[in-house]
């Protein structure tokens, strides 16, 4: 009797669904909503605006007449310094410099953690200290001497310099991020195997990586974030054939010559943020669980 | 014969020395059960023996031959870990062949072996099941089952039952030793449970702060322990000790507390020594109560403290000779605290240890 499930207490308890804490709650969940999507909106709706509705009117409103003419120049036509083909010299540049940064600093960087927690060698702390140090210290004090020994080794202004600096910034941060996670792996697990004879390569393979996916998709996002954000080390370190795209993007957002055309700069900025979008809709639940994942049992 | 031979063996982790000079025998077929409490280096000499760590000093001979630095792979051993460490994204049969696979044996081979293993062990209807979805029971059984494809001349447990329920424990056991029957290869297994390791081992090595207190057959070191340790470490509830000290011409009287004991049937296994301080021990099972208990040597009448009721039998926590005494009686005994009980005992089946060097008189 439902009666009864009022007065006297038995099973589940009834949960009251517009309680005060409630209302709170998600009033304050939806405001914080609000402000952080209310320039998504504005910067979507102005880059889907022609420059005439743009001048009149007003920011919020969406556009009375949809056109993609904003985001076509931004990817094909959009001038930056001596190249006028957009923005999408600039992704290529990206990706080429995102894909082979991110696989070779993840490798590097796995490979150290686990021999760094399952293979101790003599001094392997202080190298782990030295490593760590590394972390501290500031970008800005390494700028020239890099700058040097990229002219040196002759990849100044080159996708492969910026690669090779990437893959040397990533290092410190990953390198403990995956000695972490391989440290709170079992360690008879690692005994295990090397009792059944596999070495340091089969159990890296065959045991480590099967049990790391999610610290892997954490170093991705870091990686591919961090990589397709910079800005310092690609202006610094390239020349306009080869800047990345957020180079570009600053040099067509910046531009001081003609109208300030709002839609295009809209179109451009939501262009080059796509990409670590996207892989934060894609692997948001898994960065969750890699970041969650301490304690991982067999 | 011997199979596996410790020479020697010291073990430092920086300047800890967990095993100190640490000699020891196994015979082919022994099974050997290393015995300890917790952190007293059993794990750490199983490790040394595996391979699995680096020695400090000394040798390791298995099957004749030197391995101390041999990769663990190569030393003829199995292992069975207590977390189980099976590898959690393979089968129960990757499981099992893995280690043969990184041995590049034939297929039909591996086959063949994982095919016993899983009939001796009872688990084909597991085969293709990852370890996430077994019982602990199971996956002990597929760990056990891993050392044993390997076809070795020695096994390593390192207690391997720890982290089962009693039920579960007391049925593994006995499997374990029901396997040690029909393979009869060699097995080392390490514990801190007294009761796996009387009920398992051919010899027990009972170890503290890295070296072997008495290495000896279940029997002895239960009738017979070397020292104080051991006899107070051996048996549940603990053997009851008196201090004390041997009286008469021929110190056939130990005498504590006002109380005197006969002990002039007692083994010495050194020289006896009239008035030097003395610990006796007397284990709660060798107290004889009612009727019976006039025929004993020594005799007394004490008041029960406490009763504890075990089912089987019930323990009797009472005072003699100003200190605490414990005696088991039959389950179906009927005592309440304040009863006056008769008991009697032999002395000299107790233990007698010197009072300074601990070491068995
Ligand atoms: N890797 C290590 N580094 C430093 N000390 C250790 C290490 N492994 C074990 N020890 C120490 O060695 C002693 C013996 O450990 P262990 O052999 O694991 O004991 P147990 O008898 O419980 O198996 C303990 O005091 C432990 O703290
Ligand atoms: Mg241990």
């Amino acid at each position: 009797m439902p009666a009864d499930n009022m007065t006297v207490p038995s099973g589940p308890k009834p949960k009251k669904t517009l309680s005060a804490h409630n209302i709170i709650l998600y009033g304050v969940v939806g405001l914080v909503c609000f402000y952080y999507l209310l320039p998504l909106w504005v910067m979507v709706m102005t880059s889907l605006k022609g420059m005439p509705e743009i001048r009149v009117g007003n920011i919020f409103a969406p556009p009375l007449e949809i056109t993609f003419e904003p985001w076509h120049k931004a990817w094909f036509t959009a001038c930056t310094g001596l190249n006028c083909d957009g923005l999408s010299r600039g992704f290529w540049n990206s990706v080429q410099i995102l894909v082979p940064s991110a696989i070779i600093s993840i490798f590097i960087a796995s490979v150290n953690g686990y021999a760094l927690s399952n293979w101790k060698f003599k001094g392997s702390e202080i190298f782990f200290a030295i490593l760590l140090f590394g972390a501290f210290i500031p970008y800005q004090v390494m700028i020239y001497p890099i700058v040097i020994i990229l002219r040196e080794i002759g990849l100044m202004g080159k996708l492969g310099g910026l690669v090779l600096v990437h893959t040397i910034f990533g290092m410190p941060i990953l390198t403990l991020l995956f000695r972490n996670y391989f440290s709170g792996l079992p360690e008879e697990l690692f005994k295990a195997a090397r009792v059944d004879g596999a070495g340091f390569w089969g159990i890296y393979f065959r045991i480590m990586l099967p049990m790391s996916l999610p610290i892997f998709v954490v170093a991705m996002i870091i990686q591919i974030t961090g990589i397709w954000n910079d800005f310092l080390f690609g202006v610094i370190y390239t020349k306009p054939d080869t800047w990345p795209m957020t180079v570009q993007l600053n040099n067509i957002v910046n531009a001081v010559q003609g109208v300030k055309e709002y839609n295009v700069n809209m179109a451009a900025t939501l262009l080059t943020g796509l990409v670590p979008l996207v892989i934060y809709f894609v692997s948001g639940k898994l960065f969750v669980r890699g970041i969650a994942a301490g304690a991982v049992k067999g | 014969m011997t199979n596996v031979s410790i020479k020697d063996l010291t073990l430092e982790f920086g300047s800890l020395r967990v095993l100190d000079q640490l000699n020891m025998e196994i015979a082919e077929g022994e099974f050997l059960v290393l015995l300890g409490a917790s952190g007293c280096g059993k794990s750490t000499l199983l490790n040394c023996i595996a391979g699995l760590l680096d020695v400090t000093e000394g040798q390791i001979h298995i099957g004749g031959k030197n391995v101390t630095w041999e990769e663990p792979n190569d030393r003829g051993i199995g292992m069975v870990f207590q977390s189980y460490a099976l590898y959690p994204q393979m089968t129960v049969e990757g499981n099992l062949s893995f280690g043969l696979k990184n041995a590049r044996m034939p297929k039909d081979e591996i086959k063949r072996r994982v095919d016993r293993a899983a009939e001796i062990l009872q688990i084909e209807p597991l085969m293709k099941r990852k370890p996430g979805a077994l019982s602990g029971g199971q996956r002990q059984r597929v760990a056990i089952g891993r050392a044993l494809v390997r076809d070795v001349d020695v096994f390593l447990f390192d207690e391997p039952l720890s982290n089962l329920d009693a039920k579960l424990r007391a049925d593994l056991r006995v499997e374990i030793k029901r396997l040690h029957q029909r393979l009869n290869n060699t097995m080392i297994y390490v514990t801190h449970d007294q009761v796996e390791a009387m009920t398992l081992a051919d010899r027990i090595a009972i170890m503290k702060g890295g070296v072997v207190q008495q290495l000896a057959t279940p029997d002895e070191i239960y009738n017979r322990p070397t020292n104080r340790y051991v006899a107070g470490f051996i048996g549940s509830p603990e053997m009851n000790f008196f201090e004390g000290s041997l009286e008469g011409a021929d110190a056939a009287t130990f005498v504590t507390g006002g109380v005197q004991l006969p002990v002039g049937n007692y083994e010495f296994s050194t020289e006896k020594a009239a008035n030097a301080a003395v610990s006796m021990g007397i284990r709660p099972e060798s107290v004889v109560t009612g009727e019976l208990s006039s025929k004993e040597p020594f005799t007394a009448t004490v008041e029960v403290e406490i009763v504890e009721p075990m089912g089987a039998d019930t323990l009797v926590w009472t005072k003699l000779a100003g200190v605490d005494f414990r005696f088991r009686m039959d389950g179906t005994a009927s005592v309440a605290a304040g009863d006056k009980i008769a008991i009697g005992f032999d002395p000299s089946k107790g233990s007698m240890f010197d009072a300074k060097s601990e070491l068995r008189l």
